[in-house]
This record gives structure tokens, sequence and C-alpha cells, in this order.
């Protein structure tokens, strides 16, 4: 160990270990200008932001700034280490692109004001149109990279205030299908896993999860366990060649859109052979007869047909699950932005409960969320649900949310399940949302069909505010921008995939005037008079802290209890696992033990809903299929793709990420070692398409789908033959134009389609058919990084490294 | 018996359903779920009237097993007007009618089924109960999707 490139070694040194033992510690850290620890002034505590794993690190600050940042030892996430995002992405908030001003619209352009001009305009527009067309004009569109004091404040503002229902956050993207499958199956949010799973696993199946990329610490474990004694098998489902594929005991790469075909013809063969735990499935589930008989129309043969998946590799990885021991199952976008998405990811729920492994070490679900808060957002009521896994359509919940908030229960709407932002933007179009609140995303980067997102945001009719820390594409489109602090500025907790929840502090002053979001939050519910139904002020706080206790008591008794928590109990040691209650003080490593569920039609979060056409089920279905809160074994029949290919448009197209980006580049494009890493959009092909049309690696190629085209040079890669593949993440604020394509498109999601999954209402980015051709020849390769899912077939390119400028260091044993 | 006519009047009611809620989808084509959702369950329909024609054999009535009209030129330019009218208030009105005409069809539908398979019971036809014990679910998921989707459409249509 020492001092080690993590650009071009994005999982750093391996420190191998065995079943059931302890992950060993490795501390990484990286500071800016050969600064020393010695240089730094002081260490505060936080956890990364840039990716969902929730890594315990202290921000190192000199002179007021930031300087780089560690990992910490002492925190059960990572035990120290850090991915190569965290490592450099921090370098964002020192960028002088920050927004630090606010901005408002006169004549067409944005120009510079001050805050009570910028906050005048947004709370007058608010209050004109509650006036005039009602709360049903007004939308909010949030984010996962908030904290969970902001998402709560923002719910009680959108739900309890000003009484709409249209609240989502970009969530939706990247993890309501995680939330539907869980609530499918164990009609509760919450996740049934730990990562601490990893240690004892014997087998762990990743289904359309590229954690390499995704989560690179918690891979780490992974390769961990895999360099030591007695390695678990791995399992992994996706069409590209992915460095979870190269490190897996079978790999299934089935044609894009026939997730469902293909877990069904897994659970085909785990209940034909008789891999289940009967008494197990006999004492705490429903609807095994269902389930059995739904999948004995899916034998392995079929499957093979429409998934292009051989027969024998699905038999034999069934083979693997049905004799696991330990089964950890984890599921990310692959399953959650295809066709057919929750029912592809509640058959993975299915598996691990009929084989009775739950609730105990090394057996585990995680559906995964793609954004560092995204659990919050879920978890708060900023995105589609009500505050701490409540009920929407059970009256009893929204009388106790009332109770909390102080309202009268009609206040809160609950006619139907909070609007998603799919049908928010459907009501943008026909006209009847008004005013658009968007804090901390970029939707006109990471929403579909581009062209027809930037014509909604951009009408006249319709009110739009920003609230960000850099000039996006969509801030660009703003009526008013908002300049916000961002993490190591502004103090709040969040929360993991695991459920580990992190205190992340303030470690330095925003710069400029812009101001943290919560702060913008409380001033808007203010300017609006927001109060409660003895005429008090409606949000009760005026800092972090005090929305946290807000939120200890909203969550008492529910399944995310923070009730035992506190600022102090977070402070200096590690991340903690709720619930933590007065019975569980240092909180709960496993849920569901014994088969003891949430689903207790008086207490679960959801009744479910149809898996193929998304209706709910009432009160009475649900009472009458789970009245004792077991476990719902559901199963939908395979539907095909609704985009199919053709003569005119024969690739299937997929888009993703890389591991050197995050979302849409805001930050870690201003991350020199990142940016250096994958500094342009590139398109994937297999070696045998290529061939095929006589192409090579850095040729530059047009992609067209009905909706749009996109430019970018041809890495040959080993993804599925028939498949393209394009990173998600390059927009056009570093280009001339800013918001818009000026010729040289190079946005995924110019090409992608409007169409969602009818139960999780998350788009699918990873189903459209494509047309492709070349534009020119190839003056060089592709600048892919070759590290990851895109690593070239071709021994000629240069391989990707980060240089002196990327030097981490990395420090073994106890510290 | 008249089980031959009770299969016949059924095969009608499938096949029309399925042309309405193939037309409810051309009308809505700027409601991208209802577009989707539409097609996806009218295929259900469609296989019944395929099971219905194959079982309706062995009663003596000789069925089409072909689902009637895939979408021509006449619901192109639908879908094409759909698209145009997706800036305008008034889809969402007109998707509440639709809506509402659909979850009645789906109960006919029903309804029809359960006629059905009461005359195969009596009779004691297995096989052709087996059918309605099968394809029935289908018909009542149709119905609840109609009606969840009129509940969750309804306040933004008629409120704002």
């Amino acid at each position: 160990m020492g001092r080690i490139d993590r650009i071009g070694e994005p999982w750093g040194t391996r420190t191998p270990y065995g079943p059931g033992e302890t992950w060993p510690t490795r501390v990484d850290s990286f500071l800016a200008d050969g600064l020393t620890e010695d240089d730094v002034d002081r260490w505060v505590q936080s956890a990364t932001i840039l990716h969902s794993n929730g890594d315990g690190l202290d921000i190192a600050v000199k002179d007021d700034r930031i300087v780089g940042v560690r990992g910490r030892a002492v925190d059960r996430v990572n035990h120290g280490r850090l991915g190569p995002k965290d490592l450099y992405g921090w370098q964002a908030n020192n960028s002088p692109h920050r927004l630090t001003r606010p901005l408002i619209r006169r004549d067409g352009e944005l120009v510079e004001t001050d805050w009570d001009t910028a906050m005048d305009a947004v709370a007058g527009r608010c209050r004109e149109l509650l006036d005039e067309r009602g709360p049903s004009s007004i939308a909010f569109y949030t984010t996962g990279q908030l904290f969970l004091e902001e998402y709560y404040t923002l719910g009680l503002i959108a739900h309890g205030g000003i009484g709409t229902n249209h609240v989502d956050g970009n969530t939706r993207l990247c993890t309501a299908t995680a939330a539907a499958a869980l609530k499918e199956t164990f009609a509760s949010d919450g996740q049934p896993g730990s990562y601490t799973d990893i240690d004892s696993a014997d087998v762990i199946c990743l289904y359309g999860h590229n954690m390499a990329e995704t989560q690179t610490v918690l891979w780490s474990r992974v390769l961990d366990r895999l360099a030591g004694p007695n390695p678990p098998q791995v399992i992994c489902v996706d069409p590209r060649e992915t460095p979870v594929a190269r490190a897996a005991t079978v790999h299934l790469a089935p044609r894009p859109g026939t997730n469902v075909m293909l877990m069904n013809a897994l659970l085909h063969e785990i209940i034909g052979n008789g891999w289940v735990d009967s008494e197990y499935v006999e004492a705490h589930t429903v609807g095994f007869e269902e389930l059995a008989k739904r999948v004995q129309d899916y034998p392995p043969e079929v499957a093979a047909e429409v998934c292009d998946v051989p027969a024998e590799d699905i038999r034999r990885a069934a083979r693997i699950i049905g004799h696991a021991q330990r089964l950890l199952s984890t599921v990310l976008q692959g399953f959650y932005q295809s066709h057919q998405a929750t029912a592809a990811a509640v058959q993975v729920n299915n598996v691990n409960v009929v084989r009775g492994m739950l609730g105990r070490p090394g057996c585990g679900i995680l559906q995964m969320n793609g954004q560092p808060t995204a659990q919050n957002t879920r978890e708060a009521g900023a995105d589609g649900d009500l505050p701490a896994f409540r009920n929407w359509s059970n009256d009893s919940h929204i009388q106790d949310l009332a109770k909390v908030w102080n309202v009268d229960p009609m206040d809160i709407p609950h006619y139907s399940p909070p609007t998603h932002i799919m049908q928010q933007l459907r009501y943008i179009e026909e006209g009847s949302i008004r005013f658009f609140y968007v804090t901390a995303t970029n939707p006109a980067v990471s929403l579909p069909e581009l062209a027809r997102i930037r014509s909604l945001l951009s009408q006249d009719r319709l009110f739009l505010v920003v609230q960000d820390i850099f000039l996006s594409e969509t801030a660009q489109l703003a009526d008013v921008v908002l300049p916000a602090a961002t993490w190591g500025e502004k103090t709040g907790t969040f929360t993991n995939v695991d459920r580990t929840v992190h205190l992340s502090e303030k470690a330095v002053d925003p710069p400029g005037e812009a101001r943290p979001d919560l702060d913008i939050l409380i001033d808007f519910a203010r300017r609006l008079d927001l109060r409660d139904k003895d005429g008090a002020p409606l949000v009760k706080w005026s800092d972090p802290e005090g929305a946290f206790e807000g939120w200890k008591q909203c969550s008492k008794g529910r399944p995310c209890d923070y009730s035992g928590l506190s600022y102090d109990k977070l402070r200096g040691g590690s991340g903690i696992q709720w619930p933590v209650t007065e019975e569980h003080p240092d909180g709960t490593e496993h849920i569901y033990v014994d088969g003891q569920f949430w689903a207790q039609p008086d207490y679960c979060e959801s009744y479910g809903r149809d898996l193929v056409t998304g209706a709910p089920l009432d009160e009475t279905e649900y009472r009458a299929l789970n009245p004792t809160g077991r476990a719902v074994l559901k199963a939908a029949e395979y539907l095909p793709p609704h985009e199919l290919v053709g003569e005119d448009f024969p690739f299937q197209l997929i888009t993703g990420r890389t591991l050197y980006h995050f979302h849409t580049r805001t930050k870690t494009a201003r991350a020199p070692q990142l940016q250096a890493a994958a500094p342009e959009v590139w398109v994937e092909m297999s070696a045998s398409d290529a061939a095929d049309h006589g192409w090579a690696e850095g040729d530059l190629l047009e992609v067209r789908t009905p909706r749009g085209r996109v430019e970018a040079k041809v890495r040959v890669s080993g993804i599925r033959p028939g498949v393209l593949f394009l990173p998600f993440h390059y927009g056009y604020w570093d280009q001339p134009a800013g918001h818009e394509p000026d010729g040289h498109d190079r946005a995924a999601n110019e090409l992608t389609l409007t169409d969602w999954d009818a139960c999780s209402k998350q788009p699918i980015f990873k189903t459209a058919a494509a047309a492709v051709t070349r534009l020119a020849a190839g003056d060089g390769p592709s600048l892919a990084p070759t590290t990851t899912g895109s690593r070239p077939v071709s021994a000629d390119v240069p391989p990707t490294r980060g240089g002196d400028d990327a030097l981490a260091l990395e420090q073994g044993g106890a510290r | 018996m008249k089980l031959g006519l009770a299969i016949e009047e059924l095969h009608r009611s499938e096949n029309h359903l399925a042309r309405v809620l193939l037309a409810v989808s051309d009308r809505h084509k700027a409601d991208h779920e209802v577009f989707y959702v539409a097609r996806d369950i009218a295929g259900w329909s469609q296989r019944h009237v395929t099971e219905l024609a194959r079982i309706g054999a062995d009663f003596g009535v000789d069925l089409d097993p072909e689902p009637e009209g895939e979408p021509g030129i006449l619901e192109r330019i639908q879908q094409a007007t759909s698209d145009l009218l997706g800036r305008r208030p008034e889809p969402g009105l007109l998707l509440l009618a639709d809506l509402r005409h659909v979850h009645r069809e789906a109960a006919g539908v029903s309804l029809d089924w359960e006629l059905l398979a009461q005359a195969a019971q009596g009779a004691r036809k297995r096989e052709l109960l087996a059918l309605a014990e099968r394809c029935h679910p289908d018909t009542l998921r149709q119905m609840r999707w109609a009606n969840a989707k009129l509940k969750e459409s309804a306040t933004q249509a008629l409120v704002s």
C-alpha cells in the first residue's frame, strides 16, 4: 500500500478475507496540491455523495477551503475506503462556475438579482396561481442528492401546506422500481439486506447491477471476498461484458427487454427442482401456488429462445442459486430502467423468499439506489410517497400524519398516489400545471425524449424555478434560478441503501450568496405564509437539527424509525442502520428476521399494484389476500417490449453510466481527473456487428431513433451483438449552445422513448430501437474508459490512467 | 344446450373490447401510459378471442380465431391528432369518458364469462370451465385498470 493511481485502479489494492471474517480496513485519502495530513486545519465528518453507497469520510479543510477527503476507518460501510468519484469529485465544490447570486429572467435573459427579488417572484407567482387555479397547478420535482431534512421540509410544504399532490424526485429515474418491488413483496419499502451480507454470502447474484462502476467500494468488498479463501460464486445478468460479468461464475447476457422471461425461467427451475424452503414458504408467505403456476409456462428452452441465452446457462445459474446456503441478491438499473421493471425486480425478491434466504447474515436482498440520498427522498415523502412509509390509501395513516403536522387531514391530498414526474410533465404539456419548482436535478438532460422535455419546459405559460449549484441545462430554461449550497457547505443527514444513516457536517461556507436548500425552502414557506390549523407557522424549525427532530417524531413507530437517533449519536463513530429505537438504540442490521414483515393491512405502506396495468389494489382486496401480513409472492407474464427492432431500426439501444461520472456530469466534469478519464460520449458496439459493417474502433457513428440523433465515436466492446450502449451523462452545458444540441447532438436521451413501467412509473431507458450509420472513419480510438464495462476488445487502445495528478494514498491496518 | 351461443356472444364481446381498448389507445397517444397499457391489455382480449374460437369448435360454432382489426390508416391519423392536441386541456375530459366506456364494456365481458362459467359448471364441461377460470381474471384486471386510471385522472381533469 502507498500511493496509487485510482483512475487506473478504481478499486484499489486487494485486502482478501474469508467467509464470516471482518473486512480488513484500508484508509484511502486524497489531498490537493501535494498537501499532507499535517497541513490540514481540520477534518469534518461526512459521507460520500456521488453514488448511493454511503461511505463514511472526513472532509479536509485548510484556510476555510475544502482540500481533500479521507475515508473513515470506523465506518461500517467502507472500513476506510473511497471510490474515484469520492477522491476527486469534491473539487467541483471549488469550481469558479458555481452559482453565487440568484438569477431572474428579464426580457428573455437571465440576469443577477438579490434574494428578496428572486424569492418574492417565486412565492408571488405560486400564490397567484394558488388563488387563480388552485394547488393542482403547482408541482415540485426534487432529487436524490439533498439531505433528509430538506426532503422532509419540502414534503411538508408541498403536501401539508400548499396541498398539491404533484411531488416527485428524480429518484423516479433511479430507484422507483426498488421501492415498488419491495412494496409488492413486503408491502413496505425498507431494504431486506445489509452490506455485511457480502462477508458471509456463498452466492451473490447481481441482476442488471454493474456494481463495479455504480458502487465501487461495495464491489471492492466483493473483490476482496473473491481474492480470499472459500470465495462466493457470482452470477451476473447483464447484456454488457462488465467487470462484474468478468468476475462471474455464470454470466447471462439476455436481449434487452426480456428480463421477466429470464427470471420466470430461473424460478421455473428453482421451483421445479424443489429447491424451495417449504417450511418458510408455508409459514411466512402467500401466493406460492399462483407463482408456481405462472412460471410453469417458462421452461429454460422457451427463455433461451426469447432472451437468446443458452438454456444450459440458465439451468446452471438456477442450480447455483438453488444450492446456495447464504444467498445475496442485488438489483439495479439493468432491471429498473427496462421493460417490465417491477415484475422483473419482484421475481428477484421471490427467489430469496422461496429459498427462505432473508433476515440472517449472508441472506439478503439489496434493491439498490442510484443516488446518495435517494432513500431519504422515499422515506421523507418527497417522491410520490408519504412521509415515513405511510400508506396514502389508508385513512388512518393520513389522520396520523395530519396530527404530526397539525393540519386538517383534508388538506393532505390523498385521492390518488402522489403524481409521478412523467405524469407531471403531461400536465405541464396540457397546461394544468403552471408552476414547476426543480431542486438539484437536471431533467433537460436526464429525462427521456429530450426534444419533448425542452419544448415543455420552455413554454411561456410555465413558471420554472430551478435551485441548483451550477447553471445546468435546465437552469438555463428557468424563470428564476436559486443558487444553493452543496455537500460540505451545509449540515444534514442521509441514508444509504442498507439503511445506514450518516451525518454530514458543514465544513466551509457556500460561495457568494449561495444558501442551503433548507434555508431556501423555509424562506419560501414563510413568504407564502403557510400555517398549521392553529395559525402557527407550518414549518416549525429553522435549522437542520430542528428538522431532524421533527422527522424523528414523524417516523416514530413506522418501519423507518429514526426516533432513537440524534445528531450527537451520529457524530464521531460509524453510520447507524435504521430502525433505531429505544429497544434497538444501536440500530438494526437485519430486518425481516424470522419471517416477520411490515405487511399487516393496518400497518403496511402499500396494498400493492397489478404488475402489468399498475392499478392499485384496494384495502378490501389486500385484506383478503394477506390478512396476517406475510410476504406476497407475485409474478407476471412476459410481455414483449413496446418498441421492437425492425428493418429501419435494427439495433436495441440501452443507455447507462460509467464509473467516472455522476448523473449529468455537473460535478464530475469539473473534477479534472474524472473528466479526463471519460472526456466525451461514446457508443459501444460488439465486435461482430462492427465487423459486419466494416467499422473499426474510433469511427464516428450516428445513432438514430424516431426521436433524435447522437454522434459518437464507436468503442468496440464486449457488449452482446445487436445492442448499442450510450452513456447518458453527456449534455450540453459545456458546449457552445449551452442547453441544447448545436448540430453535434450527444445526449443519449435525445434518443430514448417516453414510456414507463406502469407499476413503478420508472421511465424505460433500456429498450429502444435504433439505427446506426458511419459518418467518418476514425482518427484514433474512442476515449471511452478501458478499465470498465467499456473495455475495448482491441489491445491497441491506450489504457485509462490518471497519472501523477491522480495519486491517492492507501493506508492499511487500524487507524 | 345453448353453450355455443354463449361462446359466440363472448367471442363477439371480447373482440369488441379489444377494439375499444385499441381505439382508446390511439386517441390518447400523448398519454403514454394509457397508450401502452391499453394496447398490452387489448392483447388479453385478443388471446381470449383465439381461445374461444378453438373451444367453439367443440360446441358446433365456427368462429374466427384471428382477432379483428389491427390499426390501419385511420388509427394512425387518430394518433397523430392526439399528439397535435397534446397542448390542449380537452383530451383530459375525453380520457375520463373513454375510461368509463372501457369499464362498462369490460364489465359486460366479465358478466359474459360468469354466464359461461355457470353454464360450463352445470353442463360439467371441464375444459370450458377451465378456460373461463383462466380468462375471467384478465377481464377483471382490465376493469380494475379502467377504474383505477379514472380515479387517478379525475381530479386534475375536473379541478384544474
